[in-house]
C-alpha cells in the first residue's frame, strides 16, 4: 500500500524519508514541487497527483507536507485518514509536530513510523499500544536512560494487540482517579449582508481525559440525546447499546481520546450567539472607503462570549486601512491585505466596535464584493445545542472517580458576508 | 568520543550552518573535515558500533538512523551494523532492523549473515520478537532466502499467537512482491489464513488476498458469512480493505437488487412494495419471474456494514458508502449521504475526496443529497479546489424547486475575490440554464448583467456561456447579440472575441446591419489577434460573403489576403480552404455550390454536461475514481450476473458447526466407511499440491483395508461401548445448546442405536466435504428436505449413497476442502485413514512407488505437511484405578489425532468406567494444576453414568512440548480425585508428509546442536522394511517419509506445541546395526525420543 513517505517543509526541503518497501528515490517529489508550484497556495495543492510510476498523496499539516508514494490502487482516504493518524501520533508524542520537534526526535519518529506501518499496511495505530512499543521522550526518561542504559522501546507485545480492547492498556495505575468529559460545539454558520442565516450547523465533539486504574467500564447517558442527528464513535463505544438505549456506554482508552462526534444538522433551529453590524463602503473613483463593523452578543443565555476574533481579507485595492478599535487590538497586514482584530469579551453594555477609513489604490475601480468577516468565539458553560450529559458511571471497579464535564461553543466556519 | 562525535557533525551535517557556527573552536579539525572523505567519517562511527558498550553503539545507531531518514547514503556501514544485529538491547536492535530494512537489498552478501539470528529469533516464546524478526526477515528483499521466508511464513501462519499470524500475512505479500513464482504456496497460506477466526488477521490476510490473486474468488466462498459477522469487530484500516474486497465478492455472486431499466411501471411498483418486506418475505415463492429476492447474505452484508458508517475513520465510512451504493437496493443507498456529509467536517484533503464521490452521486441520484444542499454552500475560505467541487455538486442537485435558492447563492459567488471560482460559477449557471427550462431566460439575463462586470475574466467566461445558451435556443435573442458585439471593443480575452465573433457570424442574419461593421473592425486588427480569434474573423468572413457578398466580398478578400500570408499555417490552411470553398473559379469543384449548406448548417447546441458524469464507471472511494483514469492494480467491478451462482458455496458456517459435532459424537465409534474411499482419494488428487501421500496410497489399497476392518473394530478398546456412549454424547451436546443447521437430524438423536449411527454417518458425510449442500441444485432453503431424503437413502446404502453422491460432483470439490478439514475429517473414525489398518497398508507398499507417487503430487516445491497419524497405539494408560476412585474407573490413550480444542493440543482421550452399582452423576474435571504455560481443554461434563457403563470423551492437553505431567481433579457429584497424565515423548508429535528432498534439505539445516544420534544393535527379526515402519510408528507418533533407498528409513512429524519439526532417521548398517538420527530444533525431546526409539528397535 503505502511505499514511502516524505515530509517537505514549507520551503520545500525533504526532511524526512521513511520506505517500507523497496527504496523509491527522493526525486519522485519533483512532480509534487511542480504541482506545488502551480497552486499558488499550499492550500491549493491537490491531495492527489499522478505521476508515471507512482501516485503521490499528501495531506497539509502545521506547515509540513507528509507524502505518501503509492504503487497501486487503493482508496485514497485511506491514505490520507493514516497520514492524519500519523500527524495526530506525532502530536500526542512530542506535544506539538513540528519540524524541530520532528528533526530533535528523528529516531522515536523513525521507530514510531516503523511500528505504524508493516509492507505499507497499518500494524499498530492506536496511540496507547504505540506509547508501550516506544516511550514517549520525556527529559527525566533520558535522564534515567542515560543513567541506567534502559531504553525507549518496549520488548513485550503490548496487551492491547491481542485483547478485545486494543485501545487500552493494561495494569494501569493512578492514585488520584479522574474522568474529564469536555462537550465543545463548534457552529458553522453563513450569515449573509442583512444578518440573516443561510446555514448554520453545529458540529459537536466530546473529548475525553480519562484517568482510571484498572479496566473501568463507563456508562454516560445524556438528557436530551435525541439531539444528536448523527455521530461517529470511538471504537471503545458499544454500539448496540447506543442503538438501543442511546447511552454511551465504554471501556475507554487511557489518555485523552476523542469519544464522540456528532452532527446537529442545519434542519435543526440553530442559535447564533453573536450579530454582526457591518458598515463596508467604496465608493467609485473615490481612493478613501468606509468601514465600520459593531459585534454584539444575541442568543447567549446569559453567557459572556470571550476571545472574540474577526478578521477580514481584503480587496486587492485596499491599500491600506487606519482604524480605530474601541476595544482590543487590531493588525492590518498591507501585503497580504488581511485584517484581523482581537476583541476579546463582549461587554453587552459597550460593544465594540472598529470604524475607520480604507485608503484604496488610485484610478481603480471599487472592488466588487465587499469582503467577507470570520468571526471567532468562545462561550464558556454552554453547549448551544443544548446537549446535556445526565450521568455518568462506572463499573468494574470499586473506587470512586473524579467526574468532570465542561461545555464549551465555539466558532467553527462562521462567516458573515457583506 | 566526544571530539569525534563533533567532527562527525560537521561532516555528517553536510556544513550545515548552525553547526559550523558550534564548531567554532574547532575550527581546525573542522576544516580538516571538509576534506577528509566519506569513509573517513564513518570510521568514528564503525569505532562506536564496535565498542563494548551499548550506549556508544545506540548513540552510533541513533545517528546512523538520523542519516537514513535524511536519505543520506549509510550503506558503506554495513558490515559493521550487521554484526548488531544480536545484539541484547532491544533498542539496538531495533534500530539494526530498521537498518537492515533499507540496505539489505543493496548488500545481499552481507545481509545474509543475519538471517540465522532472524531464523532463532522465530522460536522466540516472546510473540513480539517471534513477530518483528519475521518482519525483518520478509523485508529483506534478498532473493536467496526466499525460501527460508516461504517456510517462516508457513510456520508463522500456524502460530499461536495473532499478531504473529497478522505478520504472516504481510509477509506473504512481501514474499509475493520478491518472487512471484511462489505464488501457488501462497495461495495456499492464504487460504489457510483466510480460516482464522481472529479479527487482528482478517484484515491483513484480505489484503494480502488482493494482491496476490484477487481473482480466486472461489477462497471467499467459506469465508463469507465470517467475514461479514467479524467486520465490526476487526480494526479500522482491516474494515476498508474487506469491505472494498466484499464489495467486488458481491457484484459476483449476487443478482442485482436495481429495478431494471426497461421494466413497466407496474413491476416497478411491485418491487417498491418488496423492498419494504423483503425481510419477511425471503422464504417466498419464486413464481412471478420478475420478483426479486435478496439473497440472505447479500441482506447480511449490508446489514453488518451499516454500523461502520458511526466510524471515527472517514475510510471506513467511504467503503460503506461505495458498498451500499454499489449494492444496496436504490431505496437504501440514501442512508449513506448523511455521514458522507459528516466527513465535509473533516481536513481538506478528506473534503475534497468524499466531494467527489459525492459529486459522482449525485448525477446519478440527486435525491440523495438533496435534503443536504446547504452543507454545500461554498466558503469564502474554502481553498479553491473545494469551491469547485461544491459548486459541481450544487449544480448537480439543482431542481425547479431550489433553483432560486441556488442563484441566489450563486450571485454571491460570482462576485468572489477569486476569480477562476467566479468563472466556474459562471459556467454552473450556464448548465443550471440548460437544464432547467423554467430559469434559461432569468439566467441568461443575469448572465448578459454579467457582461457589463469589470473583470475579464467574468465576462469572457459570460461569454462564451451565454454563446452556448444562445445556441440552444437561438430563437429570438438579437438584442443580446447586439448588446455582446458592442463589448467586442472592450474584451481582449481570445476566447470571449472568438465566441462573440462565432456567434455574430453564426446569426448574421438576425443582425445584417451590425455584423459587417463587425467584420470591418476585426479586419482592421485581424494581425493583432489571437489565432483563436483569427480563425473566427476568417469564419465570420466566410458567412458574411455567403449572405451578404454586395457588402462584404471585398472586405473578405482582404481577410482571406491577411490570412494567406499569416505565420501560423493553421490560419494559411484555413484561409486556404475557405477561398476555396466560397470563392467561385474555373478550379473549384463541386463543393462550392454548398458552401451555404456547409457554412451555415443548423449546429446541434453543445450539451453541458458534468465533468463528472465519465467518472461513474469506476468504483467509488477508489484512486481510479479520484484521478478519473485506470490506476495500477484497479480491479474492474464487475457487473451483476444474470443468474447468480449457487449461493450454496457458501454454507460453511453451518457445515462446520455439524462438523464439530460430528467429531464429537463420532469419536468413539469405529465403524467401517470404505466406500467412500474412492471419493476421497478423487478429492485428493484434484487438490494436488495439498494431497498427503499416505492418504492417496491408502486409498488405492483400500480393498486391503475392507478385509482389515473387521480387525480394527475389535482391536480399538473404546469402539465396544460406541453406539451407547454416542448417544448420550450427541443428547448432551445437544442440550448444552450445540447448533446445528439442519433440523430434521436433531429430532431421533435419542431413538435406537441404529438409527443414530445412520445419522452420524449423514452428518458426518455432510461434513466430509461441503459438497453435498453446494452441489445440490436446490436453494439451501430447502435443505430440511434434502437432509431427509438423505437419511432415507442412507438407511439403506449408507456409504455408496455417498460416495456416488460425491462422484457426481467432482467440480465443487476442489473448493470444499482445505487443510483443517481434512484433519476434521479424519477424526472422524468414519474415515478409513483413521482406522489402523492404514498403517500396514502405507508399510506394504514399496518406498520407491511412495516416492514417486510423491513426486507426482508435490512436484518438486517444497510441501511439508501435517497428515494423519499412520498409526493409533492401542495402549492405554490408567488414569484413576477402580479402587481408589471408589469405583469410578478411568483410562486415556491417545487418539493421535489433531486435537479439535486448540492446534497446540495433544488430543487425549478419557475412557471413564462406572465399576459401581450405582449411577455416578456429573463427571467433571476439577481444579487443574498444570505447569507454567500449559493448557487443557477438559471434557464437557458427564451428567450420569450408569453402572457398568462406560464412556469416552476426549480432551485436549497443550504440554508445552514437554513430558510435564498435567495435573487435574476429576470429580463426581460426591467426590474429587487427584488425577494425572504424562504424555510419553512419542505422543507429543504430529506426523507430517515430506517429499525426501525436503527431508534432505530441512535434515540439512537442523544440524550440530539439533542433531542426536545413536547406534543401535537391531534384532534380526526387526531388520525387515515394514517392521522397523511399523514398530517406530507405534512407538512414536511419525509420519513416514517415502525413502530411495531401501536400508535407510525416514520419518517425519513436528511437536504439537510449537511446530517445530522432527526428524528421524533409521540407517541400517551391516551386522544388524543401525544409526539411529534425530533431528530437531528441540534438543530436549529429540533426546527423549532417541532414548525412547533405542529400546525399540533393539528389542525382538
Amino acid at each position: 500500500m503505502i511505499h514511502s513517505l516524505f515530509l517537505i517543509n514549507a520551503a520545500g526541503d525533504i526532511f524526512l524519508e521513511k520506505h517500507w518497501k523497496s527504496v523509491v528515490s527522493r526525486s519522485v517529489c519533483d512532480y509534487f514541487f511542480e504541482a506545488q508550484e502551480r497552486a499558488s497556495e499550499a492550500e491549493n495543492v491537490p491531495p492527489v497527483i499522478p505521476t508515471p510510476h507512482h501516485y503521490l498523496l499528501s495531506v497539509y499539516r502545521h506547515k509540513i507536507f507528509f507524502v505518501a508514494v503509492i504503487q497501486s490502487e487503493v482508496p485514497p482516504l485511506f491514505v490520507i485518514e493514516f497520514l492524519h493518524r500519523v500527524v495526530d501520533t506525532f502530536q500526542d508524542y512530542f506535544g506539538i509536530c513540528s519540524e524541530v520537534m520532528i528533526k530533535d526526535n528523528v529516531v522515536v519518529v523513525y521507530e514510531v513510523l516503523e511500528e505504524m506501518l508493516d509492507n505499507g499496511f497499518p500494524l499498530a495505530t492506536e496511540s496507547n499500544i504505540l506509547k508501550e512499543l516506544i516511550k514517549p521522550p520525556t527529559i527525566l526518561r533520558t535522564v534515567v536512560n542515560t543513567i541506567t542504559g534502559s531504553t525507549n522501546v518496549g520488548d513485550q507485545l503490548p496487551t492491547g494487540q491481542l485483547s478485545v480492547v486494543p485501545w487500552r492498556r493494561t495494569g494501569v495505575k493512578y492514585t488520584n482517579n479522574e474522568a474529564y468529559f469536555d462537550v465543545i460545539e463548534e457552529i458553522d454558520a453563513i450569515i449573509d449582508k442583512s444578518g440573516s442565516t443561510i446555514t448554520a450547523e453545529i458540529q459537536g465533539v466530546i473529548d475525553a481525559c480519562v484517568k482510571l486504574t484498572g479496566m473501568p467500564d463507563l456508562t454516560l447517558s445524556f438528557m436530551n440525546p435525541r439531539l444528536l442527528d448523527d455521530v461517529s464513535f470511538h471504537p471503545c463505544v458499544r454500539f448496540k447499546r447506543w442503538e438501543s438505549e442511546r447511552i454511551l456506554s465504554f471501556i475507554p482508552p487511557d489518555g485523552n481520546f476523542r469519544l464522540l462526534s456528532y452532527h446537529v444538522s442545519a434542519q435543526n433551529l440553530v442559535a447564533i450567539p453573536v450579530y454582526v453590524k457591518h458598515n463596508i463602503s467604496f465608493r467609485d473613483g473615490s481612493s478613501l472607503g468606509r468601514f465600520e463593523i459593531t459585534v454584539g452578543p444575541k442568543q447567549t443565555m446569559g453567557k459572556t462570549i470571550e476571545g472574540v476574533m474577526v478578521s477580514s481579507q481584503m480587496p486587492k485595492g485596499v491599500l491600506n486601512m487606519s482604524l480605530t478599535p474601541s476595544q482590543g487590538t487590531h493588525v492590518f497586514d498591507p501585503v497580504t491585505k488581511l485584517l484581523s482584530w482581537d476583541v476579546g469579551k463582549i461587554n453587552p453594555q459597550k460593544l465594540p466596535s472598529l470604524k475607520g477609513t480604507m485608503s484604496l489604490q488610485g484610478g481603480a475601480s471599487k472592488p466588487d464584493e465587499n469582503p467577507t468577516i470570520n468571526l471567532q468565539f468562545k462561550i464558556q458553560q454552554l453547549a448551544i445545542s443544548g446537549l446535556k450529559v445526565n450521568r455518568l458511571d462506572m463499573y468494574g471497579e470499586k473506587y470512586k472517580p473524579f467526574k468532570g464535564i465542561k461545555y464549551m461553543t465555539k466558532a467553527g466556519k462562521f462567516q458573515v458576508r457583506t | 568520543m566526544a571530539g569525534n562525535g563533533l567532527s562527525y557533525s560537521e561532516q555528517g551535517g553536510e556544513a550545515a550552518p548552525e553547526l559550523a557556527q558550534e564548531a567554532a573552536p574547532t575550527a581546525a579539525p573542522a576544516a580538516f573535515g571538509l576534506f577528509s572523505s566519506d569513509t573517513k567519517k564513518n570510521e568514528d562511527l564503525k569505532q562506536m558500533l564496535e565498542s563494548s558498550k551499548d550506549s556508544s553503539k545506540l548513540d552510533a545507531m541513533k545517528r546512523i538512523v538520523g542519516m537514513i531518514a535524511k536519505g543520506k547514503n549509510a550503506s558503506e556501514l554495513f558490515p559493521a551494523v550487521v554484526k548488531n544485529v544480536a545484539s541484547k538491547n532491544i533498542e539496538i536492535k531495533k534500530l539494526v532492523y530498521v537498518y537492515l530494512m533499507r540496505y539489505a537489498e543493496e548488500q545481499q552478501d552481507l545481509a545474509l549473515l543475519s538471517i540465522s539470528t532472524f531464523q532463532r529469533a522465530l522460536k522466540d516464546p516472546n510473540q513480539l520478537i517471534r513477530a518483528s524478526a519475521l518482519r525483518v526477515l520478509s523485508s529483506i528483499r534478498v532473493p536467496i532466502i526466499v525460501p527460508i521466508m516461504m517456510l517462516a511464513i508457513k510456520e508463522a501462519s500456524s502460530d499461536l499467537s495473532p499478531y504473529v499470524r497478522k505478520n504472516a500475512a504481510h509477509a506473504i505479500q512481501k514474499l509475493y512482491s520478491l518472487d512471484p513464482e511462489q505464488k501457488e504456496m501462497l495461495i495456499e497460506v492464504i487460504e489457510k489464513l483466510l480460516k482464522d477466526r481472529s479479527t487482528l488477521v482478517a484484515g491483513s490476510v484480505v489484503m494480502a488476498f488482493e494482491e496476490v490473486c484477487p481473482d480466486r474468488i472461489d477462497l471467499i466462498h467459506k469465508n463469507y458469512r465470517k467475514l461479514c459477522t467479524l467486520l465490526v469487530d476487526v480494526e479500522e484500516w482491516g474494515q476498508v480493505v474487506i469491505i472494498h474486497m466484499l464489495t467486488r465478492y458481491a457484484r459476483t455472486q449476487f443478482v442485482s437488487p436495481w429495478k431494471k431499466d426497461d421494466e413497466d411501471v407496474v413491476e416497478e411498483y411491485n418491487e417498491n412494495n418488496f423492498y419494504e418486506s423483503d425481510d419477511e418475505q425471503k422464504e417466498k415463492d419464486q413464481k412471478v419471474k420478475k420478483t426479486y429476492v435478496m439473497d440472505p447474505d447479500h441482506r447480511l452484508l449490508l446489514r453488518n456494514t451499516k454500523p461502520l458508517l458511526q466510524s471515527r475513520n472517514a475510510a471506513v465510512v467511504m467503503a460503506v458508502a461505495q458498498l451500499y451504493w454499489h449494492l444496496a437496493p436504490k431505496s437504501e443507498a440514501g442512508i449513506v449521504s448523511k455521514s458522507l456529509v459528516r466527513l465535509l467536517h473533516s481536513n481538506r484533503e478528506v473534503q475534497y475526496i468524499v466531494l467527489q464521490n459525492i459529486a459522482t452521486m449525485s448525477i446519478q441520484r440527486k435525491g440523495m443529497f438533496e435534503p443536504y444542499l446547504k452543507s454545500f454552500y461554498v466558503r469564502s475560505t474554502d481553498p479553491t479546489m473545494i469551491k469547485t467541487l461544491k459548486l459541481e455538486i450544487l449544480t448537480n442537485l439543482a431542481n425547479e424547486a431550489n433553483i432560486s435558492t441556488l442563484l441566489r447563492e450563486f450571485q454571491t459567488y460570482v462576485k468572489s475575490q477569486d476569480k477562476q471560482f467566479a468563472a466556474a460559477t459562471i459556467q454552473a449557471i450556464g448548465r443550471c440554464a440548460t437544464n432547467i427550462t423554467e430559469v434559461t431566460d432569468t439566467c441568461l439575463n443575469g448572465l448578459v448583467c454579467l457582461l457589463s462586470n469589470r473583470d475579464e475574466i467574468v465576462v469572457a467566461e459570460s461569454v462564451v456561456v451565454i454563446k452556448k445558451l444562445l445556441q440552444t435556443q437561438p430563437a429570438h435573442h438579437g438584442e443580446i447579440i447586439k448588446h455582446m458585439a458592442k463589448l467586442l471593443d472592450n474584451i481582449t480575452v481570445p476566447v470571449a472575441r472568438a465566441s462573440i465573433l462565432w456567434l455574430i457570424g453564426e446569426y448574421c442574419e438576425r443582425v445584417p446591419k451590425i455584423a459587417p461593421d463587425v467584420l470591418r473592425k476585426t479586419a482592421k486588427s485581424f494581425t493583432n489577434e489571437d489565432d483563436l480569434v483569427k480563425l473566427q474573423i476568417l469564419n465570420l468572413g466566410a458567412k458574411l460573403y455567403l449572405t451578404n457578398s454586395k457588402q462584404t466580398k471585398l472586405l473578405t478578400q482582404y481577410v482571406l489576403n491577411l490570412g494567406k500570408y499569416d505565420q501560423s499555417y493553421d490560419i494559411r490552411d484555413r484561409t486556404r480552404f475557405i477561398r476555396q470553398l466560397i470563392v467561385p473559379n474555373e478550379k473549384s469543384g463541386a463543393l462550392s455550390k454548398y458552401a451555404k449548406k456547409i457554412f451555415l448548417a443548423q449546429k446541434p447546441a453543445p450539451l453541458l454536461e458534468s465533468p463528472f458524469k465519465a467518472r461513474d464507471h469506476f468504483q467509488l472511494g477508489t484512486l481510479s475514481h479520484t484521478l478519473n483514469s485506470k490506476a495500477t492494480g484497479y480491479l474492474e467491478l464487475s457487473d451483476w450476473p444474470e443468474v447468480a451462482p449457487d449461493p450454496a458455496l457458501r454454507n460453511v458456517e453451518a457445515a462446520e458447526v455439524t462438523k464439530e459435532w460430528t467429531v464429537l459424537l463420532g469419536k468413539t465409534k469405529k465403524e467401517k466407511p470404505a466406500e467412500k474411499f474412492y471419493s476421497e482419494s478423487e478429492e485428493e488428487e484434484d487438490e494436488s499440491a495439498s494431497t498427503s501421500a499416505t492418504e492417496s496410497e491408502s486409498g488405492s489399497e483400500s480393498e486391503k483395508e475392507d478385509k482389515e476392518e473387521g480387525s480394527s473394530d475389535e482391536s480399538s478398546g473404546s469402539s465396544s461401548s460406541s453406539g451407547e456412549s454416542s448417544d448420550s454424547e450427541s443428547d448432551s451436546k445437544e442440550s448444552a445448546g450445540k447448533k446445528t443447521s439442519r433440523p430434521a437430524e436433531k429430532s431421533d438423536s435419542e431413538d435406537s442405536k441404529k438409527k443414530a449411527k445412520g445419522i452420524t454417518k449423514k452428518r458426518n458425510m455432510s461434513s466430509s466435504s461441503d459438497s453435498e449442500a453446494s452441489s445440490s441444485e436446490e436453494s439451501s432453503s430447502d435443505s430440511k428436505s434434502e437432509s431427509d431424503l438423505q437419511s432415507d437413502s442412507q438407511s439403506g446404502k449408507p456409504g455408496r449413497a455417498a460416495s456416488s453422491k460425491k462422484e457426481d460432483k467432482p467440480v465443487q470439490d476442489r473448493k470444499a476442502p482445505n487443510k483443517k478439514d481434512v484433519f476434521l475429517l479424519d477424526l472422524d473414525d468414519f474415515c478409513p485413514v483413521a482406522s489402523p489398518a492404514a498403517a500396514p497398508a502405507a508399510a506394504v507398499l514399496s518406498p520407491s512407488l511412495i516416492a514417486d507417487l510423491e513426486g507426482l503430487s508435490l512436484s518438486g516445491s517444497s510441501v511439508i505437511d501435517v497428515t494423519t497419524q499412520v498409526f493409533v497405539p492401542t495402549k492405554t494408560y490408567e488414569l484413576l484405578h477402580r479402587m481408589s476412585g471408589k469405583g469410578l474407573a478411568a483410562h486415556y490413550h491417545f487418539s493421535r489425532q489433531p486435537c479439535i480444542f486448540g492446534e497446540r493440543m495433544v488430543s487425549v482421550q478419557v475412557t471413564v468406567t462406572n465399576t459401581t452399582d450405582q449411577k455416578i452423576e456429573n463427571i467433571h474435571i476439577g481444579e487443574m494444576k498444570l505447569p507454567a504455560g500449559m493448557r487443557m481443554h477438559g471434557f464437557n461434563p458427564i451428567e450420569s453414568l450408569e453402572p457398568e457403563g462406560s464412556i469416552t470423551v476426549s480432551m485436549g492437553i497443550d504440554f508445552c512440548d514437554s513430558t510435564q505431567t498435567a495435573t487435574f481433579q476429576l470429580c463426581t457429584n460426591e467426590d474429587h480425585f487427584n488425577v494425572s497424565i504424562q504424555p510419553p515423548v512419542g505422543e507429543l508429535l504430529l506426523p507430517v508428509t515430506m517429499s525426501e528432498k525436503d527431508f534432505k534439505k530441512e535434515q540439512g539445516m537442523l544440524t550440530g546442536m539439533n542433531e542426536a544420534s545413536a547406534t543401535i544393535a537391531v534384532a534380526p527379526q526387526n531388520s525387515s522394511s515394514p517392521v522397523i515402519i511399523e514398530r517406530v510408528v507405534k512407538a512414536a507418533n511419525l509420519g513416514v517419509v517415502p525413502s530411495g533407498q531401501d536400508n535407510i528409513h525416514r520419518f517425519a512429524a513436528k511437536t504439537v506445541h510449537s511446530g517445530s519439526l522432527m526428524l528421524v532417521t533409521v540407517e541400517l548398517k551391516e551386522s544388524s546395526t543401525a544409526q539411529l538420527i534425530i533431528n530437531t530444533e528441540k534438543t530436549v525431546i529429540g533426546s527423549v525420543l532417541l532414548r525412547e526409539l533405542k529400546p525399540v528397535l533393539s528389542q525382538g
